[in-house]
This record gives structure tokens, C-alpha cells and sequence, in this order.
């Protein structure tokens, strides 16, 4: 399997943010995402995850195979760890839960509510969605944000187990998880150039 | 689809899951109509049908918003849509789920508060029946203008806005059916309209809505 980005546009709020990226993903690769914020990153993220269609290009897989972890994990605040992970499982169609929590360190708190976990602890259980998804590939946006060096190195152990088993991910981060597997793309050269408004356009701005 | 029914379900019974908050409405509508038209039997039995129905509507009305906000404050619709569940599913699971925690209640309760409005025995039927018949409609289109409002913040004014011309036909043929029973007519043609009514949208809406939820989601 293979993803492959051709002369992607993407745009935020109707204003073109990133044109022309093209990038390649083998089976075990990981690809990281630089860029200052407001890059876009998010939004090319979000684009190839087939939450918005892109302005332009072309991306040769279909939604159904990218798994996406954005900003928010997504955590039902009055269930428990366990039962959100559950539901996931449920959704996406796998049974396994309990070697998932496992990998994250979160067997000691599966009984525990999600409200009441600490942000790491949630982040964990944000991160954890991604293995019971079970598809090839990870698409997320920031993940490291508020976990500590432990959970991090959790992380990054998780992300070389799906590449090993020929999976592939595409992060925005700014830490280096040491995957010997990743390439880094930087976006800024690819933002796009503001086109002129025309008349009608200005009406609305 | 029966993963995030039975989430839906279980989150509405927890603590702060907004379950009983329509009931609860219904029932205050319910008791004050008498002590604000005075206690003349015959004008609230007349009056019956129409505050029922009313009551039951501005209850429905009431929890709408719940329906998507929470899931997109928490990041997990922007996940729903991501996942192998058709966006269309979605939406109607949602609508079914809003249903059985607000509008089936409401269709159990309203012989009872009948009672209180001193309602004729021979409108218990045609009432119960109506909501029956009528209230998955509401929640179907409410589900609509739930998507509609997605991502604006207190959003619940301008669903309601939308919302309510959306609800006339049910409210109309579904008042009439309860009226004319309570009045011992024959209410079938009003309950076959409003049958109908329910019927159409349950059909067309969830494409509409998964259509606009989908481009709120950009």
C-alpha cells in the first residue's frame, strides 16, 4: 500500500492556505510535518483525513483508510475509560481492548471516568483510539501535546509498532520521537500565494 | 450504528446527560395552563389537545441543541465523521436517540398529565396516538437544524428560528387528530396526513442533514 499526495490545495475559511504539496508514503514510513503555527498543517491534515475536500490534487488513498486524531480527543467525560475505548472498537468494528490499554499504561485506570483523568492521562486515552481503529493510516495533529517523557516514549513505541506492521503515519509535531522510519516535509514553502480579490468577493469579507 | 445508539442512551441517563429535562418541562407546562385559565372544567377539556401537543413541541424543542453540540465541543464528531459509520446513519441514529430519550417519554406521559387537564375519556386514543405518530417527525427535523447550527456557539436561538416553521404540519394535522378525538369526530384523516408527514421525513431529512453536517464540518 502506498499514499500518495499530488500537488495538494488546501484552504481554510475560503482563503487558500497551502498549494502544490506533494509528498510520497511507503508501508512503514512516517512522514513529520514542520511548519510555525498557522501553517496550515492542521488544515492539510484534515484535508487528507477527507474531513474537507482539497482545492486541488489529488490524494491516492481513500478516506477509509486513514485514521485521524486531531486536537480533541474526543472523550465522553461521564463514561470510563474502558467504555469509551469500547466504543470506539465498536464503531471501527475491533474486539481487543485490553492490549490497548496496556500499551498506554492505562490498564490501572480503565475503571476510572474520563472527566476526572489528569490531560496526559486523556491525551493517553485520545492516543489509544488510533490502535483499536485498526486501519494503516495514522493521521494526527499534534499528539505529544501534554504528555510527559514517558507517555511520549509510549507514543513513540506505539507509532514504530504500526510502521513495523506496515502501517504508515503522517504527524505534525515539533519533537523528535527518534523513528529511524520518518522523513520531514516543512510546509512553509508550499503557502500559497493570496490570489487578488475580485469585487464580489470583497462584499463578504 | 448500535455502538453509538447505546453511547447516546448511556450518556442521557448519566449525570448532566439532559435525560427528564423535557419531561420535566412538559409536566410544568401541564400544571400551570389550569392555574392560569382558572378552574373551569369544560374550557380546559376544549383547550386540551392543543396545550398537550404545544407542551410537548416547545419540550422537544428544548433539548435539540444537545444533539450535535456536545460531540463537536469534544472533538468526537469531527471522529464520527472519520469512522466506517456512513455520515446518513449518523444522523438518523442520532435522531432515533434524541427520540427515545425525549419524545418517547413524552408519548408514555401525555394520558397521564391528559388527566390533569381534565381531558374527555374518548381523547386518550386519538392524543396518545398523535404523539405517537408525531413526535419522531419532530425529532427528525430537529436533528436538521441541529446540524444546520453545528459550531455556533448558543446556536439554540436561531435552531429554534429554523426549526419551528418546520414543525407546523406536524403540530397542525397532529392537534387536529387529538382535538377531534377528544371531540368524538373521526380522526383518521388528520392521523393519516400526519402519519404521512412523519413518513417523508424520516425518508429525505438525514441526507439533508448529513449533507449540511458535512459541510459544517470543514
Amino acid at each position: 500500500m502506498e499514499l500518495s499526495v499530488e500537488n495538494l490545495g488546501v484552504a481554510r475559511g475560503g482563503i487558500a492556505i497551502l498549494e502544490g504539496v506533494s509528498f510520497r508514503l511507503r508501508a512503514g514510513e512516517a512522514l513529520v510535518l514542520r511548519g510555525p503555527n498557522g501553517a496550515g498543517k492542521t488544515t492539510l491534515l484534515r484535508t487528507v483525513a477527507g474531513l474537507q475536500p482539497p482545492q486541488a490534487g489529488h490524494i491516492s488513498l481513500d478516506r477509509d483508510a486513514m485514521a485521524y486524531a486531531g486536537h480533541a480527543d474526543g472523550l465522553k467525560s461521564s463514561l470510563t475509560v474502558a467504555e469509551n475505548l469500547r466504543f470506539w472498537a465498536e464503531v471501527f468494528g475491533t474486539s481487543d481492548i485490553s492490549s490497548v490499554l496496556t500499551a498506554y499504561d492505562l490498564l490501572p485506570l480503565a475503571d476510572r471516568r474520563a472527566g476526572n483523568l489528569s490531560a496526559g492521562q486523556k491525551r493517553r486515552l485520545g492516543l489509544a483510539r488510533m490502535l483499536v481503529t485498526g486501519r494503516a493510516v495514522w493521521v494526527m495533529d499534534e499528539p505529544t501535546v501534554s504528555l510527559d517523557t514517558t507517555a511520549t516514549a509510549l507514543f513513540a513505541a506505539a507509532v514504530k509498532r504500526h510502521l513495523d506492521a506496515g502501517g504508515m503515519a503522517l504527524l505534525a509535531t515539533h519533537i523528535d520521537l527518534g523513528l529511524p522510519q520518518a522523513t520531514t516535509l516543512d510546509v512553509g514553502p508550499f503557502r500559497a500565494k493570496q490570489p487578488a480579490l475580485d469585487d464580489f468577493d470583497e462584499v463578504f469579507l | 450504528m448500535i455502538a453509538l445508539l447505546r453511547r447516546d442512551l448511556a450518556l442521557a441517563v448519566r449525570a448532566g446527560g439532559g435525560f427528564g429535562l423535557g419531561l420535566a418541562f412538559f409536566l410544568i407546562v401541564v400544571t400551570l395552563v389550569p392555574f392560569g385559565v382558572g378552574p373551569d372544567g369544560g374550557l380546559l377539556a376544549r383547550i386540551a389537545p392543543g396545550v398537550l401537543w404545544v407542551g410537548a413541541l416547545l419540550a422537544c424543542l428544548l433539548s435539540l441543541d444537545r444533539i450535535f453540540a456536545l460531540d463537536w465541543e469534544d472533538g468526537s464528531l469531527d471522529l464520527l465523521a472519520t469512522a466506517p459509520l456512513p455520515l446518513e446513519g449518523l444522523v438518523s441514529i442520532k435522531a432515533l436517540a434524541h427520540w427515545i430519550v425525549t419524545g418517547l417519554p413524552l408519548v408514555l406521559a401525555a394520558p397521564f398529565f391528559g388527566v390533569l387537564l381534565s381531558l374527555p375519556l374518548e381523547g386518550y386514543v386519538p392524543l396518545t396516538l398523535s404523539l405517537a405518530l408525531g413526535t419522531p417527525a419532530l425529532s427528525v427535523i430537529g436533528t436538521f437544524g441541529a446540524a444546520l447550527t453545528v459550531g455556533i456557539k448558543r446556536g439554540g436561538l436561531l435552531l429554534s428560528l429554523l426549526v419551528l416553521p418546520l414543525y407546523m404540519p406536524t403540530l397542525i394535522f397532529g392537534a387536529d387528530m387529538a382535538r377531534r378525538g377528544a371531540e368524538g369526530f373521526d380522526w383518521s384523516t388528520p392521523g393519516f396526513l400526519l402519519a404521512g408527514i412523519t413518513c417523508g421525513v424520516i425518508a429525505l431529512l438525514p441526507f439533508a442533514s448529513a449533507a449540511v453536517l458535512r459541510v459544517n464540518l470543514r
